[in-house]
């Protein structure tokens, strides 16, 4: 059964960055943009599994650190004309704290 | 609320191309209408000639499908010509009656038609034009009934006619007014050795001719009679004398034309609501009869279409080749001279190659070649920068693969390579893979392969080899990147130096600040140009801007250097190469404590920690800051090495004190970011075993002194470091050096190495501002020791409870 969990506060989150929540059995990427919206990855990219948290964020995608594939966070999915996805974890944002489904 | 509606009258390439370039940057903006006179979706007109020769079909030559077309929301009406534009009421109207469209914005992109010799006879059955696929399906259907085709025009069209008609089994002939073919790429030499190889393909040609009259039968061509009275047997006529700009419409709708639909650089017609782009239209008095020139309109149209009001086109060199297969035929520029211009001509009759190129004082202004065409665009790419060329002019003949022992950067010939030959070595791609994405998808440009392929996408250094790889499967309508006016990435399109000099000027001090002042396109920016932003802005306004590690790359936001498997290496700094005891000990003691996989000796005189984890990182850190180690910056665009030799103080042959010299260097110089990154190396002596002849700042010890040399690279492609000036004192090596390293600071384009950035403005220029000039050597030396006063171990000040420790901690749950 998967249930809303507190992970951090906003603040502890960089803007145009991200923080790296493990749980027992996967690395999640928690992403915040520069307007404060929240959005949770599978830290795992598509191509050959680099870890997206550690890539540059700029609206709503991520750079992958390792080869440079562009990943939408909202949906998890590569830009053209790269194909593949990523799992997306269900995240919410309230009164400045942020909550993973997990 | 209501969309504006854009209307766009001519379903080709140019017109297309701006519908696509217009989507990327705006595309919830215009309900877009479509009108089409041929009833096809937009194909590649220019692959009509391999459709003829039967090595393509009419469906592998698609740009947008039909299904594209709805994707997109476009309404398309092929088949349908437009033939009244109202422009009060902003309506087109087709020809049929019934359709009809309303604008708030209008394309005009009607192409051009082939001009069609005003001789008696014309009119006959047989006689076409080769601009589009009915006139293709016409000459197919002539060469299974017909026996004779004459081609009028020995132009570029004209031959690519011919030569598809002779495969497909007619008897061609090939009639020219000129005295040699191809006249307005070639001259007479080159001309006369192309006209050979193809009458060995079974060609024939009647030179100097003048046409008077087309003689029909039963209301069909039968021959064609010259001004001098003889005639030779025709059942298909092909005429091939030239295009014409398509403007009448324009023209009955009171636009203004001349020769063309007249348009300023903003691709704007006389009327504001009215663009217009491609071969119809007359731009500063030219119009252009190859792809990439439109393509360039149409990029430019495109952001004033999206309102965004930027980018110019104020005109395109061209160059053009021939797609016959098996003939190599390049030229560009002006190949023909004149009084003020010289030549380099090499000519081997037995051989089948010729090349011209012609130079005027120091630049190269044009070049003509044929049967060895592989150094096409490197001679484009000189001509078009209008690049100084003394230096290497008595080898410039010879192609790039022959300046320097070239690394391996591939000048083979790439037409002549199998299709499973390996291309791109970083991503596995071979030639067949890159051909074909380049036939299928239609790409045009070195960064559409890039993205497609990924070749070429990583170190670079099989670039040379994918353009000229698409220079032989698309011929003219490949146009090298332009590398002086690149914009920085898809977020402009600004260039390096224009943003570069707007932060200088206006002061800009953030990121946000540069962007919205200089109109970027997206919210903020992307990975490629953040880092670069924020590198113009630390280096041109040191301790004013802040530096913002969200738009660094991961290594130098996390100090340590990315694994393919997500860890981490740890490279501590060892000055000059130079280790002791204890400090070995704490290295050997930490790679203990953290479990570290692997430990290596670099290439850069010092130890490399591979494989920790990033949550270890701090605390690795902590451990080799205890024994008086700091970041070593293996990881950064900034100081990498100071490589030394032993030097005087133990070596026999040493003349100076080689390891000191390193390592009062690296000193000096640590927390420098820098366009790339930086390394120097320092020999006691000229045999030189620190290697200083390959880095971006050398030093080389005599017993009068020292000799330094910068822009070497021993990277991607080796190049040797240029002699700079000789010095005396190690006070004198720190300053040249260090002005030479701010000079490169403040000027150099992010991603740009020295030996780059030297190529690109000049060595003498360097030498002015550094050597020649001392007041400005000075005035440099201080600005960088500005920049670097106060800087801060960047481990050591990770290694605290503070916010910037927060990102190596994981959150666990
Ligand atoms: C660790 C080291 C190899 C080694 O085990 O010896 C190394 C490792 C890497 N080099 Fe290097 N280079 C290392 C010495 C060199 C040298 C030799 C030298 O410095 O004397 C060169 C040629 C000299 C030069 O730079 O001119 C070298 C030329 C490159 C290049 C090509 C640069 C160029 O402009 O041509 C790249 C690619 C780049 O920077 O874009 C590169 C990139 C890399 C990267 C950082 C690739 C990356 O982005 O992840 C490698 C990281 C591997 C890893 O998993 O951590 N490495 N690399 C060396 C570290 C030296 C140090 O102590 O700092
Ligand atoms: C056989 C051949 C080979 C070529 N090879 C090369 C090459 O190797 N390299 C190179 O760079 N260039 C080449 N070209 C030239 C290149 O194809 C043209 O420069 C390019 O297609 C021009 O684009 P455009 O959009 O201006 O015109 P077009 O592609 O001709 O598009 C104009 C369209 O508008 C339509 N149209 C016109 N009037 C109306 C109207 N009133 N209503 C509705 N529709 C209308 C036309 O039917 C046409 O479909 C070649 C051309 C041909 C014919
Ligand atoms: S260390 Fe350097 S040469 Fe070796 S694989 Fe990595 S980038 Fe290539
Ligand atoms: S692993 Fe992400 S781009 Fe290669």
């Amino acid at each position: 059964m998967s249930e809303w969990k507190q992970v951090a506060a906003l603040e502890e989150i960089p803007r145009l960055g991200s923080r790296v929540v493990k749980t027992t059995t996967q690395d999640i990427a928690v992403f915040r943009t520069a307007e404060d919206k929240v959005f949770a990855l599978h830290d795992h990219c598509p191509h050959k599994g680099g870890p997206l948290s550690q890539g540059i964020v700029h609206g709503d995608k991520v750079t992958c650190p390792l080869h440079g594939w562009n990943i939408g966070l909202c949906d998890g999915q590569a830009m053209a004309p790269d194909v593949g996805n990523t799992a997306c974890i269900e995240v919410k944002l309230e009164n400045g704290l942020v909550f993973l489904k997990v | 609320m209501e969309k504006m509606k854009l209307v766009v009258i001519g379903n080709g390439m140019a017109g297309m191309r701006t519908v696509e370039e217009l989507l990327k940057i705006a595309p919830d903006l215009y309900d877009i209408t479509v009108f089409g006179d041929e009833p096809h979706p937009n194909y590649n007109r220019i692959l009509l000639s391999p459709v003829l020769a039967g090595e393509q079909t009419v469906d592998d030559i698609v740009l947008n499908s039909r299904d594209w077309y709805a994707e997109n929301n476009i309404t398309l009406h092929a088949g349908k010509r437009v033939n009244k534009i109202d422009r009060v009421k902003r309506i087109v109207y087709a020809e049929d009656g019934a359709t009809f469209a309303e604008y708030d914005r209008l394309l005009l992109a009607t192409g051009s038609k082939p001009f069609i010799l005003p001789v008696p006879g014309k009119e006959l059955e047989g006689v076409i034009g080769f601009r589009d696929i009915s006139d293709v399906d016409a000459m197919i259907e002539a060469s299974n009934t017909h026996k004779h085709a004459v081609v009028i025009g020995g132009g570029l069209l004209g031959l690519e006619a011919a030569n598809g008609l002779a495969i497909r089994g007619m008897d061609v002939t090939v009639v020219h007014l000129h005295d040699w073919l191809l006249e307005r790429q070639l001259d007479s030499v080159a001309g006369k050795m192309l006209q050979k190889s193809l009458e060995d393909k079974g060609l024939k040609f009647l030179l100097g001719k003048q046409t008077e009259q087309l003689i029909g039968d039963n209301g069909r061509v039968k021959a064609v009679r010259f001004k001098d009275g003889q005639e030779v047997p025709a059942d298909l006529v092909v005429m091939a004398v030239g295009i014409r700009p398509n403007f009448a419409l324009a023209e009955s709708a009171g636009i203004h034309c001349n020769r063309g639909i007249v348009v300023n650089d903003t691709m704007q017609t006389f009327d504001p609501r009215i663009y217009s782009v491609g071969e119809c239209v007359s731009h500063r008095g030219t119009s252009y009869g190859l792809v990439a020139p439109l393509f360039e309109m149409a990029k430019v149209c495109a952001t004033h279409l999206a309102n965004f009001g930027i980018g110019r086109y104020t005109g395109s060199v061209t160059s053009t080749k021939l797609k016959v297969t098996g003939i190599d035929l390049f030229s560009a520029g002006d190949f023909m001279g004149n009084d003020k211009t010289d030549e380099i001509v090499l000519h081997d009759a037995v051989g089948g190659v010729y090349k011209k190129l012609v130079l005027e004082g120091d630049r190269l202004v044009g070049a003509c070649l044929y049967g060895d065409t592989a150094d096409g665009s490197w001679y484009f790419q000189m001509l078009k920068d209008s690049k100084e060329v003394h230096e290497i002019r008595d080898h410039l003949m010879f192609g790039q693969n022959h300046l320097g022992d070239a690394g391996h950067k591939g000048q083979t010939q790439a037409a002549a390579m199998p299709d499973n030959a390996e291309v791109c070595g970083c991503n596995g791609v071979c030639k067949g893979t890159i051909v074909k994405a380049i036939k299928e998808k239609g790409l045009f440009s070195l960064d559409d392969v890039r993205k497609h392929t990924k070749a070429s996408a990583s170190c670079g250094s099989c670039t040379g080899l994918v353009e000229q790889i698409l220079a032989s499967c698309i011929g003219g309508a490949y146009q090298p990147a332009d590398t002086k006016n690149k914009p920085m990435c898809g977020c402009t399109d600004l260039n390096h130096g224009e943003v570069r000099a707007a932060i200088r000027e206006r002061k800009f001090l953030d990121i946000p600040t540069v962007q919205r002042e200089l109109k970027w396109r997206t919210p903020n920016g992307c990975a490629s140009c953040r880092p670069a932003l924020n590198y113009y802005l630390i280096s041109t306004w040191p301790h004013e801007a802040q530096d913002d590690p969200q738009s660094r790359f991961i290594n130098e936001r996390a100090h340590a250097n990315i694994q393919k498997d997500g860890t981490y290496s740890v490279v501590p700094r060892m000055l000059g190469g130079i280790t002791t005891p204890d400090e070995l000990r704490a290295i050997a003691d930490a790679a203990d404590k953290y479990k570290v996989p692997t430990v290596k000796v670099t290439g850069g005189q010092r130890i490399d920690l591979l494989g920790v984890k990033k949550d270890d990182l701090p605390k690795i850190w902590n451990d080799l800051s205890q024994a008086g180690m700091v970041s070593g910056h293996a990881y950064g665009k900034s100081i990498r090495t100071v490589k030394t030799c032993v030097g005087a103080e133990h070596c026999r042959f040493g003349t100076q004190l080689s390891m000191a010299m390193g390592v009062k260097l690296e000193k000096m110089l640590f927390g420098m970011w820098a366009p790339h990154k930086v390394k120097l190396a320092v020999s006691g002596c000229p045999r030189n075993c620190a290697e200083a002849g390959i880095k971006d700042v050398g030093v080389i010890g005599l017993e009068s002194g020292y000799e330094l040399y910068v822009a070497g690279n021993g990277g991607i492609k080796t190049d040797v470091a240029q002699f700079f000036c000789k010095v005396q004192t190690d006070e004198e090596v720190m300053e040249y050096s260090a002005a030479f390293l701010q000079l490169y600071r403040e000027e150099g384009y992010y991603l740009e190495r020295t030996v780059h950035y030297v190529e690109r403005v000049g060595l003498d220029y360097v030498k002015s501002k550094v050597v020649e000039d001392a007041a400005n050597r000075k005035a440099l030396y201080e600005r960088l020791q500005y920049a670097l006063q106060g800087y801060q171990d960047p481990w050591a000040d990770r290694v605290a409870e503070t916010p910037k420790r927060r990102q190596f901690e994981l959150i666990s749950i």
